[in-house]
């Protein structure tokens, strides 16, 4: 409470255990993905912070930051969810991407054809993020596009490839 | 970065924290977007040619009555949704109360009346545009009213959209009956109630989207 009314030394303290705390409470409930709990401790710690005004100092703690870190933990999986429809079509298309030298070579040049037929703006994302290698932050970065536009456009331009292959196949 | 380093990082440099910012965050919202309505309608509609003998009839009071308290209940409501781990509580009493009312006023008028008064009292003259000019109205408060809650930390995007366009409808019918004609409680419990319902949908079909944090 102290910390809340500018108090650096109590909110820090605050903080650290409330840290300790959401490590547990995430922990249990993010059992198959260890590897997300730190992350999203820090990203609740972010939104305690970021939100603290929202706090109705006359109702329980807990309730306010379990409501926020519930928040999150959706959040995360939504995003997941999302970012794994992305990329199945890859997985599926695999007489496209073949995995031999000789098939390789030629799957490039059929890529490069079929990637020609699709507008730049669903193109260029797959070029960079799926053929480089890139992160959806610097595709977004070189293309000009939003991140938000590059993720539909690498999105619906393999559904494009894909209902492509399938009609030439 | 270390979870550590990122504490560290956060408490250093803060303020106290306002603890009536979020309040005051909707009431100028509410208040620009009953501005903005107020504006819109002088512009497109004009005020009720009858307005100074309108106010003398105890129908107008109820009908403003009515309007505002569902606007104020659709405030409490979105003030309660943008806070983490809140319910609507007893602000969803607050929204079916006055329905209720104008309902069971409604439901004694048309059983008061002859046959051919009742299709009357329900459409009147206007119920065709009122609902739609509502939901016109009501498009300056639904904005401020989405800024204020993007601002907080609403965890039921959907409620708390919804929440969002029914206030702002809300706010829109108090300054829509100030020039409404109409003055049966059917018509009021009716459109009157669909005119606040639509931006009450749309708000609740973009809550997800515009709302997230």
């Amino acid at each position: 409470m102290r910390g809340l009314n500018g108090d650096a030394r109590a909110y820090h303290l605050f903080l650290k255990d409330l840290s300790a705390y959401l490590r547990a409470f995430l922990r249990r409930r993010l059992a198959q993905l260890p590897d997300d709990v730190e992350d999203l401790v820090q990203e609740s710690l972010l939104a305690v912070h970021n939100q603290r005004h929202t706090y109705d100092s006359s109702l329980p703690l807990t309730a306010w930051v379990h409501a926020i870190a519930r928040y999150k933990l959706v959040d995360l999986m939504r995003r997941r969810a999302i970012r794994d429809q992305i990329t199945e079509p890859l997985d599926e298309q695999d007489e496209v991407f073949a995995t031999t030298d000789t098939d390789a070579a030629d799957a490039r040049r059929d890529i490069g054809k079929l990637l020609e037929a699709l507008p730049a703006r669903q193109r260029l994302p797959i070029v960079h993020m799926k053929l480089q290698g890139l992160s959806v932050v610097e595709t977004a970065r070189l293309t000009g596009l939003s991140e938000s536009a590059v993720k539909i456009g690498v999105h619906r331009g393999l559904k494009a490839l894909a209902a492509k292959v399938r009609g030439h196949t | 970065m270390k979870t550590e380093d990122l504490v560290t990082m956060l408490a250093t440099g803060t303020g106290a924290i306002d603890s009536h910012a979020v309040v005051r965050r909707f009431i100028a919202a509410g208040g620009v977007g009953m501005l903005g309505a107020a504006a819109l309608m002088i512009v497109l509609l004009g005020t009720r040619h009858d307005m100074i003998q309108a106010m003398t009839l105890p129908m107008f009071w109820v009908k403003l009555g009515y309007v505002a308290c569902l606007a104020a209940a659709g405030m409490v409501a979105l003030v309660r949704l943008s806070r983490p781990g809140l319910t609507m509580g007893r602000a969803a009493l607050g929204l079916a109360a006055p329905v209720i009312a104008i309902w069971l006023v409604g439901g004694v008028e048309l059983a008061a009346s002859g046959a051919a008064d009742r299709a009357d009292l329900l459409f009147g003259k206007t119920w065709r545009s009122c609902p739609l000019l509502i939901a016109l109205l009501a498009i300056p408060a639904f904005i401020t009213c989405f800024w204020a809650v993007r601002g907080l930390a609403p965890t039921r995007l959907r409620l708390a959209g919804g929440a969002a366009g029914f206030a702002s409808g809300a706010i829109a019918a108090v300054v829509y009956s100030m020039h409404c004609p109409e003055m049966g409680a059917p018509f009021i419990g009716v459109w009157y109630l669909l005119g606040m319902l639509v931006p009450a949908a749309v708000g609740a079909l973009l809550g997800p989207r515009l709302l997230r944090w």
